[in-house]
């Protein structure tokens, strides 16, 4: 188990007095991108925002990078090396690309080159056009752009990223595939959230269905494809 | 009219303007980045006075320099910054989450520390400060004299703005605090350790105000009172500016400087009516305020806080009003003192459930309650003494006072919520107290007026303490009934979601406007009663602390229930009535108490013992 970066077992979370997460066991290896499935409501983003600590677990352990980070404050976690893209984005309207750039920068760890504005730029074109603009006057796509820059900005090994493609245009969407596959060949391991089995596919190893706050079924993401009964008992609506 | 005394009147007016901006632009960054308001700001503003009085003329004996004079200026505003720091990592930290009523109540502890800190410190007087030199000559422009350090203050402000401007956007720092007044949450997500941002924030906040009243040194003397004179200006700047933003509190306290320095020429007396109508005209505009943007959290659904279900009094509450009410009843069996507190105690009573009537049921946290209460005394005390009617129509007088203010007050305070009500509600209580403190003519001033007393029949003091029960309990009975009411129910359905209220066809706003009316109208009452308890009417009725006092009770009794207000207010009075005569450091106690309870119970006693009682086998 050297090459597992993220192991969640047991996991538990909710909001006030209701339950969300009832003990969810997730593993993640090095370099590897898994997709995080199951409907709405099936506890996708509270899972990664227990895992990042935006949520206090209630129970059940997190080791990142061998290190226990269940209960620690969102920015220690950030530190040790774990970068998180939310759902609603949640840039800074007022600041400027660079500025919201700025924002995420961590020294990265020995041995590692780091990301800078202009490495970002050259991964997402449109940004490089509008480095000086107000990140609230660019549009849905070119936000989701910013959002996974800046956390890479902190030169994490692991990325928890949620929904990526949700309210975007296909081609947009393409993008976003491109941009966590370039992740991938980075040697990023991703958790990516996601309804769309078709994004799930293009990028992800290997996925995890979630239903009623447990994880139900994992496996590959062919055989998923391949699986009608799995997908109807899980996914379709 | 002379072009050059409008043009001395416009510069008179921009120095005000600047030396008002230095200390909200630091309100407001702190408010930003921690969501807290922060009332110990205009103590931070007296700190620095007192600061520099002791500093700066300790430099000058080495050698009377402008340098030295502005060496001691900063080093006044810097020891001001770490006191901040101070009070971010002791108090501010363990105090981020809770609700907002308790952050304002224990930096308002912070504030009554720091005056009794300060009195202990450098003496009730007042201390003058040293003029700088250098700019102790006046300036002559367009044959009139106009002082050289006015001129110099003319131009901080927009240094300050300046400079704050580079911090903002040149460095990281700046960088972080504007991110972090967006969304703080995700800064720490990025791996931001907020617990630093928000400790350098309160640097450069109480830095910002000790500045502030390190230069006024030249221009007042040190004195006592300049904290709570201070911050409600900084609120009407940060208000009217919108909270969060340093542009904004440039061009409002720029309007405000100009409105001032000009509105005397037209209304002499009336400047601060003014500077109500400004805010009153911006607010409904623009809600909030000129460069503020909506608070994310505004008319989402919350936690509830304060009563959830009134429900019906168990046989224990039954005994306990009955045995509380016989209690009162018989006090004068004891003695003359017992039948004196227990009128007040009854007073309070009412003057606290009618606030918890907003605060709990409709979770409009007034922090200015004490201005219909005070009203109320006034409108029945000025009717005895001025008109010279008899007690009776100046007690029917009393509520409609208070009813009256609350109802003017409360149609522009029912279109904010949250913070940006309660320092509206603060402001207003704040204009009323001034207008009742400025108008020596009618109201007295600063010493009040005495000879409110009772009617013959209602002399001695023990008819006028059962007089004081019959009216204050039915009025306490009317409240609880209301919010037993669908009235009262409509209410709390607004407190827990203004939006789903308002989505089943509630108009919430016009009920808000109702329930504000009503609990003023009651602490109008309640402030008649006790007019002719006392016999004489002064603006302490009015003051923030008389507000702190009410807010004090109900926190003691507990937001969470109907009558615990009633508890509250016989427990504080009581104790208050015990230890003043005792201590020379009321404000020092009161102050670590509130902090105490805010710490140890963040949700009232009475919600520390429900969740024992409730919790969960």
């Amino acid at each position: 188990m050297v090459d597992t970066v993220l192991d969640v077992t047991g996991l538990r979370a909710g909001y006030g007095p209701a339950e969300v997460l009832f003990g969810v066991d997730l593993t993640l290896a090095r370099g590897e991108v898994a997709a995080l499935m199951g409907r709405n409501g099936a506890g996708k983003s509270t899972t990664l925002k227990a895992i990042m600590g935006l949520l206090t677990p209630r129970a059940g352990t997190v080791r990142f990078a061998g290190q226990e980070i269940a209960g620690m404050a969102p920015y220690r976690i950030a530190r040790l090396g774990l970068g998180y893209v939310p759902e609603e984005r949640r840039i800074f309207t007022d600041l400027t690309v660079m500025e919201n750039l700025a924002v995420g920068r961590r020294a990265a760890p020995p041995g590692r080159e780091a990301w800078t504005p202009e490495r970002l730029f050259a991964f997402f074109p449109n940004l490089a056009e509008m480095r000086h603009r107000r990140a609230g006057a660019m549009s849905g796509g070119e936000q989701q752009m910013l959002t996974i820059a800046r956390t890479l900005m902190g030169n994490p090994e692991a990325v928890l990223l949620d929904e990526p493609s949700e309210g975007l245009a296909p081609v947009i969407v393409e993008q976003m595939a491109d941009a966590v596959l370039r992740m991938k060949d980075e040697g990023l391991a991703v958790l990516v959230s996601e309804q769309n089995l078709d994004f799930a596919a293009a990028v992800a190893d290997r996925a995890l269905i979630l239903e009623k706050g447990t994880v139900r079924w994992q496996g590959d993401i062919a055989t998923l494809e391949a699986d009608e009964d799995i997908r109807r008992a899980y996914l379709t609506v | 009219m002379e072009w050059s005394f409008l043009l001395v009147q416009a510069l008179s007016g921009l120095a005000s303007a600047s030396s008002l901006f230095v200390i909200a632009s630091g309100l407001t960054i702190v408010f930003g980045v921690t969501r807290i308001v922060n009332f110990a700001h205009g103590s931070f503003y007296m700190l620095g006075a007192y600061l520099a009085v002791t500093i700066v003329p300790w430099l000058l004996e080495f050698d009377r320099s402008p340098t030295l004079f502005f060496v001691g200026v900063l080093a006044s505003a810097l020891v001001v910054g770490l006191l901040g720091v101070a009070m971010e990592m002791l108090l501010l930290r363990r105090i981020y989450r809770v609700p907002e009523l308790f952050q304002l109540l224990a930096t308002f502890g912070v504030v009554l520390i720091v005056q009794d800190l300060v009195q202990l410190a450098w003496g009730p007087m007042d201390i003058p400060g040293p003029r700088a030199p250098g700019l102790r000559h006046g300036v002559t422009i367009l044959d009139q004299r106009f002082p050289a350090y006015e001129l110099f203050l003319i131009v901080v402000g927009p240094a300050v703005l300046a400079l704050l401007w580079l911090l903002m956007h040149r460095t990281r720092f700046g960088v972080l605090i504007r991110a972090a007044t967006q969304d703080r949450e995700m800064v720490g997500a990025l791996g931001v350790n907020q617990a630093m941002l928000f400790t350098g924030t309160l640097f450069l906040g109480a830095a910002l105000a000790g500045l502030g009243g390190a230069l006024q040194i030249p221009r007042i003397s040190a004195n006592a009172h300049m904290d709570l004179s201070v911050i409600t200006e900084a609120f009407v700047v940060t208000v009217i500016g919108g909270m969060g933003s340093v542009p904004g509190a440039f061009i409002a306290a720029l309007l405000i400087g100009l409105l001032q320095a000009f509105g005397v020429l037209i209304f002499p007396k009336i400047t601060l009516v003014l500077v109500f109508l400004l805010m009153a005209a911006v607010l409904v505009v623009k809600p909030w305020g000129l460069l503020g943007r909506p608070e994310a959290a505004a008319g989402r659904a919350v936690l509830p806080e304060g009563i959830l279900d009134p429900g019906r009094m168990d046989w224990a509450g039954k005994v306990l009003a009955v045995v509380a009410l016989a209690v009162m009843l018989a006090l004068p069996l004891i003695d003359a003192y017992a039948v004196k507190v227990g009128t007040e105690v009854l007073i309070f009573a009412l003057a606290a459930v009618s606030l918890n009537f907003l605060v709990g049921n409709g979770g409009i946290v007034s922090f200015g309650h004490a201005a219909y209460f005070g009203l109320g005394a006034y409108g029945a005390g000025l009717l005895v003494v001025k008109a010279g009617l008899p007690m009776e129509p100046a007690l029917i007088a009393a509520p409609i006072a208070g009813g009256l203010a609350a109802a003017l007050f409360g149609f522009f305070v029912v279109r904010l919520s949250g913070i940006y009500l309660a320092m509206l509600t603060m402001a207003f209580a704040q204009i009323a107290y001034a207008v009742v403190f400025q108008w020596v003519e009618v109201t007295g001033g600063d010493n009040g007026l005495v000879g409110v007393w009772p009617s013959h029949w209602a002399a001695s003091r023990e008819v006028y303490h059962y007089l004081t029960a019959v009216l204050t309990l039915a009025a306490i009975v009317f409240l609880r009934r209301v919010i037993h009411a669908p009235f009262g129910a409509t209410l709390r359905a607004a407190r827990d979601s203004a939006q789903r209220a308002d989505a089943i066809g509630i108009d919430v706003r016009m009920h808000r406007w109702l329930g504000f009316t009503l609990a003023g109208a009651a602490a109008g009452l309640a402030g008649g009663l006790y007019a002719f308890s006392k016999g004489s009417i002064d603006p302490t009725l009015l003051g923030i602390p008389m507000s702190v006092d009410f807010l004090s009770m109900i926190l003691l009794g507990g937001i969470q229930s109907v009558l615990g207000p009633v508890a509250g207010a016989a427990a504080f009075h009581s104790l208050k009535d015990f230890f003043l005569p005792l201590t020379d450091h009321w404000r020092l106690l009161l102050g670590l108490s509130i902090i105490a309870m805010v710490l140890v119970f963040p949700r009232g006693l009475a919600g520390a013992f429900a969740s024992l009682r409730r919790r969960p086998a």
